[in-house]
């Protein structure tokens, strides 16, 4: 997609394994304050929707009250939207006014096409041990995927979130039963976004063989030439074909930002993991 | 002891034979049970503070007018009881048909304490003295044995931490409800007794001798008016505020817990409430409020949505509701705070957005769950057959 140059003017090391740089730094930040918000608004939002459930009352009681409760998941939900926001105008600034390509199609693009739908059955086959392994081009379909879930995701659960904040005032243009609709809504798909992104989520991008325990990736920006051609094959040959593959090179991360990220990404794995297990509990509990 | 005795006898009798038989009055009985630490044989007391008797209610009368059967000296080691109801025939007669009736368990002492210090009734050093009340009958209502014999619930503990109990033991306040105020003193009646003030359709009657305006919104309610037509099934004061351990019901114990307490009956209103933003907020507690039950439907003078004066009568909504939602207009109350989103029928948008909602999470995580997994199974397998290949960790 953007300016993939590493935000670095330290030239690449040839000494061993040559990095290539897969997301810019705004784009870890991106990440970093979607997650971060996530967990937020999961933790806070958890208790609301199971409310009946002792650990959400002992959560409450801990932190004072369902006030302080509702505060934060208002707080984490201002900053998303606000991250929402400036990716969104970020990518119509990219497209529009940079007249970036390869941003609403092509093989770049967060934009599902012919071959995604031919990756999702490819791969498919490949499970079952019936066909090769799809060629994967810069973003595979379930990364596609990912993206417009939390897209869509946002849109629902924030629009549905607003209007229970500032309910009188969308009920000046809002039926009456959709008040009461905005709640199913918000809690369902909340729910859903908890479940995929605390194991879907965990598991396809971090916890599978290829990237066991963590894809490291999306903190440090880089990624091993091996993990490169192994991962995304279609978009390596493309790269080189191009002969841009020396415009993609990175720096071998530094070990404080391996040490910080892994840190940064256990605590936030384990904390899904937790909310996960609570989530479950109270689901089938109740 | 025994010296004591001995001698306290000695001189009772040098004092018996001194004086003229004539004259004999309570000095001669001073003589002996002025010594306080006088027992009998049992080890009960049978001394006499001279002065508090004399102080007392009955310090004006003889001795004799009470133990009427002692005519001479040296008397015998058994007397008869003294029978209070010789003079207190009325309360005799309450106490007969009470749940007290049983003169050798509950002796008149028993409320009344020391028979030689009774006190009139609004002077603080009685048993009966208002704020001495509760204490009083918590020596046996506050004893888990004895509550256990007698199948009763040990209530003292409950209500001194009541509202009533906190006005009467902190605040020291006469007309805070103590246990003789609701249950009445000498003929005191089960519960169950028709004729008993705690009986269910005499609690409004007893509750509003104190708290008259409430019990005249009650009777305005549905409640009231079912309960006033023989309908015992609906809530008096009681039910909601239970009998003994009253909390102020602005408060957040009481807010917590009286949700559950009218769904108790209304079992079909709680269980959509419950899936509310009210409930699901309410039931965390906190110190911002969300709606309970009679913030909507007010609290004694409960009534139908039909009637225009109920708070929830539609043309009231968009100020009861506006008690909390500054800028609640027509369109906002349509807002349906018991909404079914299992009911096809009375909740049609809301149950197919429920419906879609769930089939999309059930989907999504369906299909994905099955890719993951089949997934994980592929990638392990070919990591395994395609050894030393070192996985993909760009670390």
């Amino acid at each position: 997609m953007a300016d993939l140059k590493q935000d670095t003017s330290t030239a690449p090391s040839h000494a061993g394994e040559r990095y290539f740089v897969r997301f810019t730094r705004e784009q870890r930040y991106l990440h970093a304050v979607l997650f971060t918000t996530f967990l937020g608004l999961a933790a806070t939002g958890l208790p609301m929707r199971f409310s009946e459930s002792f650990w959400a009352r002992k959560f409450a009681s801990g932190v004072g009250g369902f006030g302080t409760i509702i505060f934060f998941h208002k707080f984490f939900a201002v900053v998303l939207t606000l991250a929402f926001l400036v990716h969104v105008k970020d990518v119509f600034t990219r497209a529009l006014v940079h007249r970036e390509k390869g941003i609403f199609w092509g093989k770049t693009s967060m934009v599902a096409n012919w071959k995604d739908v031919k990756d999702i059955f490819g791969h498919m086959r490949w499970f079952l041990g019936l066909g090769p392994k799809p060629q994967f081009e810069r973003y595979a379909y379930w990364e596609k995927f990912d993206y417009w879930a939390v897209f869509w995701g946002m849109i629902v659960i924030g629009f549905s979130g607003y209007a229970m904040w500032f309910a009188p005032f969308f009920a000046r243009f809002l039926p009456g039963w959709a008040l009461n609709a905005v709640l199913v809504i918000h809690s369902e798909e909340g729910l859903l976004a908890i479940l995929f992104i605390f194991s879907i989520h965990f598991v396809n991008t971090h916890l599978r063989p290829d990237s066991f325990p963590m894809d490291m990736v999306i903190f440090t920006g880089v990624e091993s030439e091996e993990e490169f051609k192994t991962k995304r094959p279609e978009e390596y040959q493309r790269v080189a074909a191009q002969g841009k593959l020396e415009s993609r090179l990175g720096i071998k991360p530094p070990v404080w930002l391996l040490n910080f990220s892994k840190a940064v990404g256990y605590t936030a794995i384990f904390i899904g993991l937790l909310l996960l297990v609570l989530t479950l509990s109270a689901y089938f509990g109740s | 002891m025994k010296t004591a005795f001995s001698i306290a006898l000695a001189l009772g009798a040098l004092l018996v034979v001194a004086a003229p038989r004539i004259a004999q009055a309570e000095v001669d009985c001073l003589g002996c049970h002025g010594d306080k630490s006088l027992q009998d044989a049992s080890g009960h007391s049978i001394g006499v503070d001279a002065g508090t008797f004399h102080a007392s209610l009955h310090g004006s009368l003889k001795c004799g007018d009470c133990h009427a059967t002692i005519k001479d000296y040296p008397h015998p080691d058994q007397v008869t009881p003294v029978k209070c109801e010789s003079c207190h025939t009325g309360e005799a007669e309450g106490l007969a048909g009470s749940v007290h009736a049983n003169r050798a368990e509950h002796p008149c002492t028993s409320c009344h304490g020391d028979a030689h210090a009774i006190f009139p009734k609004s002077d603080p050093r009685s048993a009966v003295y208002p704020l001495n009340i509760p204490h009083t009958c918590g020596n046996c209502h506050g004893n888990d044995a004895l509550a256990k014999k007698h199948g009763l619930p040990n209530v003292y503990p409950l209500y001194i931490d009541s509202i009533h109990g906190f006005a009467l033991s902190k605040e020291g306040l006469l007309v805070a409800a103590n246990c003789q105020s609701c249950h009445g003193s000498h003929h005191i009646l089960s519960h169950n007794d028709p004729q008993s003030p705690t009986y269910k359709t005499n609690i409004p009657k007893t509750c509003g001798t104190c708290h008259a305006g409430i019990t005249a919104n009650y009777a305005g309610g549905v409640h009231g008016k079912a309960v006033a037509s023989g309908d015992l099934h609906a809530p008096v004061c009681s039910d909601c505020h239970t009998a003994h351990a009253i909390l102020q019901p602005t408060e957040a114990t009481f807010r917590m817990q009286s949700t559950p307490i009218c769904g108790s009956c209304h079992k079909d209103k709680l269980s959509t409430y419950r899936d509310t933003f009210h409930s699901q907020l309410g039931s965390l507690g906190g110190y911002v409020e969300t709606a309970r039950c009679w913030d909507c439907h007010g609290a004694h003078d409960v009534l139908p949505a039909s009637d225009p004066r109920s708070p929830i009568a539609p043309a009231n909504l968009v100020a009861t509701c506006g008690k909390c939602h500054a800028g609640a207009n027509a369109s906002f109350v349509q807002y349906q705070p018991h909404a079914n989103a299992h009911n096809r029928k009375l909740n049609p948008a809301l149950f197919y957005t429920r419906l879609f909602m769930n089939l999309l999470l059930a989907g999504v995580l369906t299909f994905f769950m099955i890719h993951t997994i089949l997934w994980l199974i592929r990638s392990r397998y070919q990591q395994i057959k395609t050894r030393p290949a070192k996985g993909g960790k760009n670390g």
